[in-house]
């Protein structure tokens, strides 16, 4: 797999001298040759809003965004369902369209694309699908080579990206195979490769690891950061899980009732929460305290008593365990622990049961670090 | 039985095979393209044009709900347009496809429809032009549909094709009303029950057998 970077670039493929075979290829070269030194895959939402209408009234779902997706990032969407996720990733390739604003890629207005320039648009940008969406009636093979057969390619150059493709997402052997014989894991690769055999820019993820188990979520992730990291392809996911945006993204937007509530990288989005929509969706991540000590718990020292303190981390102080050791020489104890390391900067949070000599807590508070006695144990 | 019987009953079932076999390719040919203009022109459909799904929908259900043996007559002036004559054998297929065309066209739209949305979406997202969606997507997804459709669409035509002596057609039921029942021939009669239970099972056997392979997929 690793000498398959090369072939696999964008440049490998829009060079292709082929000879078209009809007019969608002769568009699918012009359009690869025609934008050579374009700022590829960045993506610009301006001003954007969305009122869905129908006869039992108006939905507002988007209002208000104004967003910068870097080319080469990846870019996260997070928010409960109805925030309107969906609705804002569906406007990049225009399966939706806005009511307000536009959206821009490589700084081209897309809302002005007409039927045609639209086909050869979307074969810019890929999607993958929480449900997979394959075609029931078609092997993976099939499936993975459709979006270029319909572009008219020439079918020894069909036949080399599909294989190319296919062994990029770990799928060899499985060509002859129907969806239906596969597991989660293995359709979404499908989806997957699918996405990337026009050798798109943008790569479009609407909840590609919602319908996965824990373990499967987590290769899905590492392929799609190993896709864009060697195709240097934009990825714009959405999720409602912060775990997904801690394990991969570079940026995050938080959505909440369809406006931008917090946007900017992960690490400091998840460090200093700011917003009440941010810290809802990161409480499954945050461990409440062990039920053992909720019980044994008191509000005021008592007899031999130690302190419980909580102690926070969001930003590049590491926690200094000696120091901790020399601030509370009569004892100190760690009782529970979740620590992540993200982008280089320490997000979570440390429980350490404590003596208090002279019964101060004198651990300096800075933005990067907070401590709080929660009790006495 | 009789010699002359025998070569009766072979001459109805030739019949009958041809009226049915010659109606049932022209509704499939044309009930498919009916069947998918009424999945993609209805509202939110991928060619949405309301207003003309409203009036072929009313028109389909006009037909559907005409009787086989009214629609034979008063196709009459048409099939006498369309064939020269209005007894015989092709004098039947002219009402036969008329009448089974919205029929199949019916259960191929539910068929059609059944398709998943995202699939259709996938498509769209990755570049497919409505001609590829239909070629691609539509017909292949909901291909055990239509073929269990046909079938139906099939035993019935076998069915409705039985009044096709109306119009002079001939056929397997023209036969056991004129023998079996009306010069009380209860051995015709049971012969060409068997022979009409036997054409619909093995039909009905086919497809069963086609819609299962499709489905292992």
């Amino acid at each position: 797999m690793s000498d398959l970077s090369l072939p696999l670039t964008r440049a490998g493929f829009a060079t292709v001298p082929a000879p078209p075979a009809g007019r969608d290829a002769v568009r699918a070269v012009r359009d690869a040759h025609s934008s050579a030194p374009r700022r590829a895959g960045s993506v610009r939402f301006e001003g954007i809003g969305k009122t869905y209408r129908s006869a039992a009234g108006e939905v507002r779902a988007l209002g208000g965004i104004d967003i910068d997706i870097p080319e080469g990032s990846i870019f996260g969407i997070i928010g409960r369902s109805g925030a309107g996720k969906s609705s804002l990733l569906r406007l990049v390739n225009r399966l939706e369209e806005p009511t307000e604003g536009r959206v821009l890629v490589d700084g081209q207005d897309i809302a002005a694309f007409d039927a045609n320039a639209l086909v050869a648009f979307r074969r810019r940008v890929g999607m993958v699908f929480q449900h997979f969406n394959l075609l029931s009636a078609k092997t993976v093979w099939e499936n993975v080579a459709l979006p270029l057969k319909v572009a008219g390619a020439p079918r020894v150059e069909l036949h080399r990206r599909v294989a190319e493709v296919l062994a990029l997402v770990g799928l060899e052997g499985k060509e002859a195979s129907y969806p239906s014989r596969l597991s989660g894991g293995q359709k979404q690769r499908v989806g997957i490769a699918r996405a990337l055999v026009s050798g798109p820019e943008v790569l479009l993820c609407d909840e590609a690891t919602s319908a996965l188990d824990p373990e499967t979520t987590l290769q899905i992730l590492r392929l799609l950061k190993d896709i864009n990291h060697r195709l240097r392809l934009t990825v714009i996911l959405i999720t409602h899980e912060m775990s997904v945006i801690r394990e991969i993204c570079d940026r995050v937007l938080v959505l909440d009732r369809g406006e931008v509530a917090e946007t900017g990288s992960v690490w400091q989005v998840f460090g200093n929460p700011r917003h009440a929509a941010t810290q809802a969706l990161l409480e499954p991540l945050v461990r409440s305290l062990p039920d053992d000590l909720a019980v044994r718990l008191s509000a005021e020292p008592a007899g031999r008593a130690e302190a419980l303190i909580e102690l926070r981390y969001a930003g590049v102080a590491e926690p200094d365990l000696a120091d901790l050791g020399r601030r509370f020489p009569d004892g100190l104890r760690l009782l529970d622990a979740s620590l992540d390391r993200i982008d280089g900067h320490s997000q979570g949070r440390l429980l350490v049961a404590a003596r208090l000599g002279g019964g101060s807590l004198d651990i300096e508070a800075s933005p990067d670090t907070q401590a709080k006695v929660l009790g006495y144990v | 039985m009789s010699d002359a019987m025998i070569a009766r009953i072979q001459q109805a079932l030739i019949d009958t095979l041809s009226m049915v076999g010659i109606s049932a390719g022209i509704a499939l040919l044309a009930g498919i393209p009916l069947a998918l203009f009424l999945v993609l022109s209805a509202p939110g459909g991928i060619v949405a044009a309301p207003l003309l799904h409203r009036v072929l929908s009313a028109i389909v259900n006009g037909f559907r709900a005409t009787p086989f043996i009214v629609l034979l007559v008063a196709l009459l002036p048409l099939t006498r347009l369309l064939t020269g004559t209005t007894i015989g054998v092709w004098a039947a297929i002219v009402p036969l496809s008329i009448s089974a065309t919205p029929f199949f066209a019916r259960i191929a739209e539910v068929s059609l429809r059944e398709v998943d949305a995202g699939l259709i979406e996938a498509a769209q997202a990755m570049g497919c032009r409505r001609r590829h969606i239909i070629r691609h997507v539509l017909l292949p997804e909901a291909l055990p549909g239509l073929v269990g459709g046909f079938t139906v669409t099939l035993v019935t035509m076998i069915g409705a094709s039985a009044m096709a002596g109306a119009v002079g057609a001939g056929g397997l039921g023209d036969l056991a009303i004129r023998y079996g029942y009306q010069r009380f021939d209860t051995t015709l009669m049971l012969v060409v029950i068997v022979i009409l239970v036997a054409l619909v099972s093995i039909v009905q056997f086919a497809g069963d057998l086609a819609v299962r392979r499709l489905r292992a997929r």
